[in-house]
């Protein structure tokens, strides 16, 4: 039985510079603490959300994040929602391969983000955007 | 404009990372590190990330570029200090941080490159010891 997600705790963020990626890795690790999740999946989480971040500002040119803080069951955690309205991806299982870039990073952006975290969904629009959104449990 | 310090120490540079590092600050790193090894003729690069909490993709990619860069320059590159949490994020991101020599803490980076140095120093003078009339 699959038992629903409970969205606890709404926090709404735009990042549309470079200078706001910290305060951003900032106030996800501020959730992330006070639901107590311990410290490898906290960097893991963290992590995770700097290579969003990371891709937003470089191909969607910025957009918005929701961080929330999520229930489902017994489990805590945390839900990060990266919203742009960028270019799109035109070719999302390939975005999703190891060592796939269009530009001059190494192409671990996605799949390593996916590795790193609970779950892992996006979906994109060609001249739309793109929204990824990823759970880290604190016991994930 | 914010910088990371270099020290020069002998024949090593030494850098501490304190604060969390956003991109403009890794690469202007990257590029004074490597004018540095070139103004001073260092042998080595210390560097102690003990206190950053996060390394993804693209720091990740900086201190790889580094080593490479310095490495062209003929200068090793030690980093140090790296949390358990952030080796861990960094093996299961894909990144293992290859082409750096990386130690526990400060004291065992120096002399894993004081070592570094002296083998290299051994190999120049080798050549007019007694085996070179191996080679004829």
């Amino acid at each position: 039985m699959i038992t629903a997600l409970i969205s606890l705790n709404k926090d709404n963020m735009s990042v549309i510079r470079e200078q706001d990626v910290v305060p951003f890795r900032n106030r996800v690790k501020e959730h992330a603490v006070k639901i107590k999740m311990g410290l490898v999946n906290q960097t893991k989480l963290i992590t995770a959300a700097s290579e969003l971040v990371r891709n937003m500002l470089r191909y969607g040119g910025g957009g918005e994040v929701l961080i929330e803080v999520v229930s489902r069951g017994r489990d805590n955690g945390i839900r990060l929602t990266f919203n742009d309205k960028g270019p799109g991806i035109a070719d999302i299982s390939l975005a999703m391969k190891d060592g796939f870039t269009t530009g001059k990073s190494l192409g671990l952006g996605l799949p390593g983000t996916k590795r790193l975290v609970n779950e892992f969904d996006i979906k994109s629009e060609l001249g739309k955007g793109t929204k990824v959104t990823i759970v880290k449990w604190v016991n994930g | 404009m914010e910088r990371i310090p270099i020290l020069r120490m002998g024949q090593f540079l030494l850098v501490t990372i304190q604060v969390d590092l956003y991109d403009r600050l890794a690469l202007d790193l990257e590029a004074d590190l490597v004018k540095m090894v070139s103004k001073t003729g260092a042998q080595g690069i210390l560097i102690d990330i003990s206190a950053v909490s996060i390394v993804d993709s693209f720091m990740g990619r900086i201190i790889g570029n580094i080593g490479v860069m310095s490495k062209l320059l003929d200068a090793e590159t030690v980093v140090v200090g790296m949390q358990p949490a952030v080796a861990i994020t960094l093996v299961e991101l894909g990144l293992p941080l290859k082409g750096v020599f990386t130690a526990l803490n400060v004291e065992r980076g120096m002399d894993l490159l004081k070592s570094k140095i002296q083998i290299i120093e051994e190999d120049i003078i080798d050549p007019d010891d007694d085996y070179s009339t191996d080679l004829s």
